[in-house]
């Protein structure tokens, strides 16, 4: 603790040097941030899936629908506590541009299948007893300002037409990562408007199982019910069935993390050289120090301090950055990110990361320092 | 401390040799010297002599090539990087000739940096800073930088320095070489004072006759040894 | 009289571990920048040029891409019976009616993703001026044989050449490859759309695609069909059709790759100031001598930062031949339109890496001015003096 006074004091002796050191180190971490955050916000609907939920679909392509009638039979399966189903509306409101989820789903089941949407007991009954009713998750109320009464038209694409919804409630997610961008509404409502021969067809059921772990065990049963019929299923956990999607999308991960692994290698590059810079004008003081009594140990831990401490304080500084510009603010990338924001994970990763970079960029100069004889630094001097 | 005879520094027969590339430069050929406990030594020699390497192997900075060197009971060429350093911290102050303070620290935490390498808390190691500052009447001046203090008053900082930790021995290296005439004369006067009323042993490299006066004795060195 | 360029080569040289750390920390900007453009232009290349400026495609009205189109056999005969449509050399219109479905499929490495299906015509390549067959041959109608795209055989399980496939509930021998220049259809896998339809138990297209016989007439046939109440159609440029699909994508890398790759600017301009500044520090004697030589302030302000700038275009050039390697790099994503998976090619083209080396200069001269203007007013005496 005493020693620190004297880290900080080396540190102001070259003003400009230590800010510019500490920004750039600052501008890495706050880049590696961001970039995490893409990474984990592809992942948000991983850590929202629910582990007691099942997704059964077309086992040969999403495109394919399911018939109603397979509800009984899955309801039957043993580890199923509840079953519901839904079709994918897949509209747009007003400009093909403003795409988000909507979905048909079965009232008397839905809220059974879907503890995280949160809705006033008012707004559930308005929205159950009225068939062209619909909620809207928050994150789309606010972004295109509707209010419970509004009339949504949604642009159809699949079902094609233009669709006429009421907003009868404004529901909130249980999570933080449970999604708030989706719009509901009765599956009946939808059904009833389709020529005969496209009727009665579920794009997606879902099913409630008693425990997590009969996941497995109930998926296969499922399947195994269809795996001969022309319209076989696919049963897996919600969260396989994200991680399905996000492996499509996957390959940009890699792509982001060779990309922030380029930036932090670059900008410790850039701090390596500054240490050495600034180690090579203090070899007369390292040595005075060491003739008061100063250990080599002690001198190493000094100037690696040093080092440490300014990549410390850089990376506090972009991490903290990252943190606050992206809180709870509306960047969501164009829609791609509803939920745009930094993990407390991210930044303790970014912080080590800080801390590794610390270290290896004052390594050379400690090592330096510690070994420096005395007799020879002097000599030039005395 | 000081063994029987009351020899605070014993040199027996240090040889010391540089290597540079190829070449060896003897620059300590034999060299024998008793320092008794409370002296003031002054070392003379011409440039080249080897009397600051001389100085350096009694400040336990450097190592004889050849040859023992005991000062307060130790045998400095038998201990370890690591005890010698700590050896130094608790017996050896340094006086450089350029003061060598360290630019970015006041005065005061110039003096104090000795005592970092103690235990002693906080409020003990400011009270000993104020007084080896009052020692050499700089008190007033603790919180300066190095830059803002003359030649003279950077030197008389740097001899706080060095006395701070109460170490046994005191070394100066050519300590007055780039002072005026009157800042020397100060300088002299201060390192005599700690010498008589502190019982400071004192060994002092210096080409300056005048200088030299001042100690109670001045041994000759030339070419790697001692005048006899 | 300006300072020769020598002086600061030996100097770059001298300073060898700092030159070389700068440097590299220059190159690294330069390459996320390529890499960055690289895999931006890969993409939008593949979907944009999947289409082309003389074809016009035909979807359900509202349909933002084939995969949620129904067009119905009878309306895909009147559109093909459109005076506008050019004709193949043996008289028959270059018209194609197809058919598009999403199909689970099983990666090289065993994961499982989402693939295009197309049912094709014998129209289906000669329209396509950028596909062509590139290996094996193609299917015979009537026959349960399939071709797929080269990269779809690159990246997904049991495609190559002569594998059987299990589509629909029946196996189809892949028999042929084809080459779509790395556009969406290298992702795809194509068979007769007449046996597709009952397989797939879907009796209608997706999309009707024919060749304009004159690239003005399109307003014409645009508003004919539209306006037609037998059907309820979107008629579009090809081109215009896929370049939409890839749009907010393609708009979200570029984005963040501008993002990232300015902002690593900075950082990089940081290090370089620091480079430079010490560079001036150390070398404070020498610039006074230089002044008190006779060379102009002028010329030593020139010639620091023509040092900075050499240090960076160095390291500009040594990004530009990292990024070389990535050039040809298959990776793959989502195309969110379809929600399948398509693969494209990184694009390294000689203006990304001028760019790039250009960009790097840009940081040379940015964090050498400083520095440079520093170097240049020191006074002669005071540098002099400082030794």
């Amino acid at each position: 603790m005493k020693f620190v006074r004297l880290v900080l004091a080396n540190l102001m002796r070259a003003k400009r040097r230590t800010f510019l050191t500490v920004f750039s180190i600052a501008i890495a971490l706050f880049l590696f941030c961001t970039l995490r955050t893409v990474i984990t916000s592809f992942e948000a609907s991983l850590r929202a899936s629910n582990a007691s939920r099942l997704i059964v679909r077309h086992a040969s392509s999403l495109v394919f629908p399911l018939p109603l009638s397979y509800k009984e039979r899955i309801a039957q399966v043993a580890g199923v506590a509840g079953v519901s189903y839904g079709n994918w509306f897949g509209g747009y409101y007003q400009n093909p541009k403003n795409q988000f989820a909507q979905f048909a789903v079965d009232i008397s089941t839905f809220f059974d299948l879907f503890p995280e949407v949160l809705l006033q007991p008012a707004e559930k009954d308005a929205f159950r007893s009225e068939r062209t009713a619909c909620i809207v998750g928050r994150g789309l109320a606010k972004k295109y300002g509707w209010k419970i009464g509004d009339q949504i038209p949604i642009i159809g694409t699949i079902f094609p037409g233009e669709w006429r919804l009421t907003v009868r409630g404004i529901y909130a997610g249980e999570t933080r990562d449970t999604d708030e961008n989706t719009i509901f509404f009765h599956w009946d409502y939808l059904n009833e408007s389709l020529p005969d021969v496209r009727k009665n067809q579920v794009g997606i059921y879902w099913v409630k199982i008693a425990s997590a772990d009969m996941a497995a065990a109930a998926s296969r049963s499922v399947d195994a019910l269809f795996e001969n019929s022309s319209q076989p299923t696919k049963t897996e956990t919600e969260k396989a069935f994200q991680a399905g999607f996000i492996s499509m999308i996957g390959n940009v991960q890699l792509l982001l993390s060779i990309l922030g692994s380029a930036i932090v290698f670059a900008i410790m590059l850039v701090t390596i050289n500054t240490m050495m810079m600034a180690a090579r004008e203090r070899t007369t003081e390292i040595a005075i120090l060491k003739t008061i009594g100063f250990t080599d140990r002690l001198v190493l831990l000094l100037v690696g301090g040093e080092a440490l401490l300014l990549s410390l304080l850089g990376g506090a500084l972009g991490c903290g950055l990252a943190a606050i510009v992206f809180h709870e603010s509306d960047f969501t990338a164009g829609g791609f990110f509803p939920n745009f924001r930094v993990l407390p994970e991210t930044i303790g990763l970014g912080l080590v990361l800080a801390a590794v970079m610390g270290v290896l960029s004052g390594l050379v100069p400690a090592v330096q320092a510690g070994r420096l004889k005395i007799a020879n630094a002097l000599r030039k001097v005395v | 401390m000081a063994s029987e005879n009351g020899n605070l520094v014993e040199l027996r027969d240090v040889h010391k040799i540089y290597r540079r590339d190829r070449i060896e430069i003897p620059v300590l050929q034999g060299v024998n010297l008793n320092v008794k406990q409370g002296e003031f030594l002054a070392l003379m020699g011409p440039s080249g002599s080897g009397k600051s390497t001389l100085l350096n192997l009694i400040a336990g900075i450097d190592l004889p090539t050849k040859g023992e060197v005991r000062v307060a009971g130790e045998s400095l060429g038998t201990l370890a990087s690591e005890r010698l350093s700590r050896w130094r911290a608790r017996h050896v102050g340094f006086i450089f000739q350029l003061y060598n303070l360290i630019p970015v620290l006041t005065a005061a935490q110039n003096v104090e940096l000795p005592l970092l390498l103690t235990r002693l808390s906080g409020k003990e190691r400011r009270d000993r800073v104020k007084l080896a500052l009052e020692l050499v009447s700089l008190a007033d001046r603790d919180n300066h930088y190095p830059r803002m203090l003359s030649g003279g008053e950077e030197q008389r900082v740097a001899i706080a320095r060095a006395i701070v930790a109460d170490p046994t021995l005191l070394v100066a290296d050519e300590p007055t070489g780039d002072l005026d005439a009157k800042n020397a004369t100060e300088i002299l006067t201060l390192l005599k004072r700690l010498n008589e009323e502190l019982k400071k042993t004192i060994i002092m490299v210096t080409h300056d006759p005048h200088a030299a006066e001042r100690a109670h004795v001045t041994v000759h060195l030339d070419k790697g040894v001692l005048a006899p | 009289m300006g300072i020769p360029i020598s002086y600061n080569i030996r100097n770059l040289y001298a300073r060898r571990v700092s030159t070389t750390l700068t440097a590299l920390g220059i190159a690294l900007v330069a390459w996320v920048f390529i890499f960055t453009l690289a895999l931006a232009g890969g993409f939008q290349a593949a979907l944009r040029s999947t289409g082309s400026r003389d074809n016009v495609i035909v979807t359900r009205s509202g349909s933002t891409a084939e995969l949620t189109s129904i067009i119905a056999r009878e309306t895909a005969s009147v559109i093909a019976g459109q005076p506008e449509i050019a004709r193949a050399p043996d008289g028959t219109p270059l018209v194609t009616s197809e058919l598009v479905v999403l199909w689970n499929l099983e990666r090289k490495n065993g994961t499982p993703t989402n693939v295009v299906v197309r049912g094709v015509t014998s129209k289906s390549i000669p329209l396509r001026p950028n596909v062509h067959l590139a290996e094996g041959r193609m299917f015979r109608p009537g026959l349960d044989e399939i071709v797929v795209g080269k990269l779809a055989s690159a990246r997904f399980a049991h495609c190559s050449v002569g594998d059987r496939l299990k589509l629909a509930g029946r196996q189809w021998t892949i028999v042929g490859m084809i080459d779509a220049g790395g556009t969406a259809f290298d992702s795809e896998i194509w068979g007769d759309v007449e046996l597709f339809m009952p397989m797939f138990d879907r009796p209608v297209y997706q999309s009707v695609t024919f060749r304009l016989d004159d690239r003005s007439h399109f307003g014409a046939i645009q508003k004919r069909l539209e306006a037609d109440p037998r059907m309820s159609v979107q008629v579009k440029r090809e081109d215009e059709f896929y370049a939409a699909q890839s749009e907010a994508l393609s708009a979200l890398l570029r984005g963040l790759g501008i993002f990232v790759t300015l902002i690593m600017a900075l950082g990089a301009v940081f290090g370089a100031l620091n480079t430079m500044y010490a560079a001036v520090g150390s070398r404070t004697k020498e610039i006074g001598t230089l002044l008190a030589l006779g060379f102009s302030r002028r010329s030593v302000l020139a010639s620091f930062l023509l040092e900075s700038i050499l240090l960076a275009s160095f390291g500009g050039i040594l990004g530009c031949l990292l990024a070389l390697p990535v050039s040809g790099f298959t990776t793959s994503t989502m195309n969110f339109a379809s929600f399948s998976e398509i693969a494209f090619r990184f694009r390294v083209t000689p203006s990304m890496l001028l760019s790039g080396i250009a960009f790097a200069a840009i940081m040379g001269a940015v964090g050498g001015f400083f520095p440079a203007r520093k170097a240049a007013r020191r006074a002669i005496i005071e540098a002099l003096r400082e030794a």
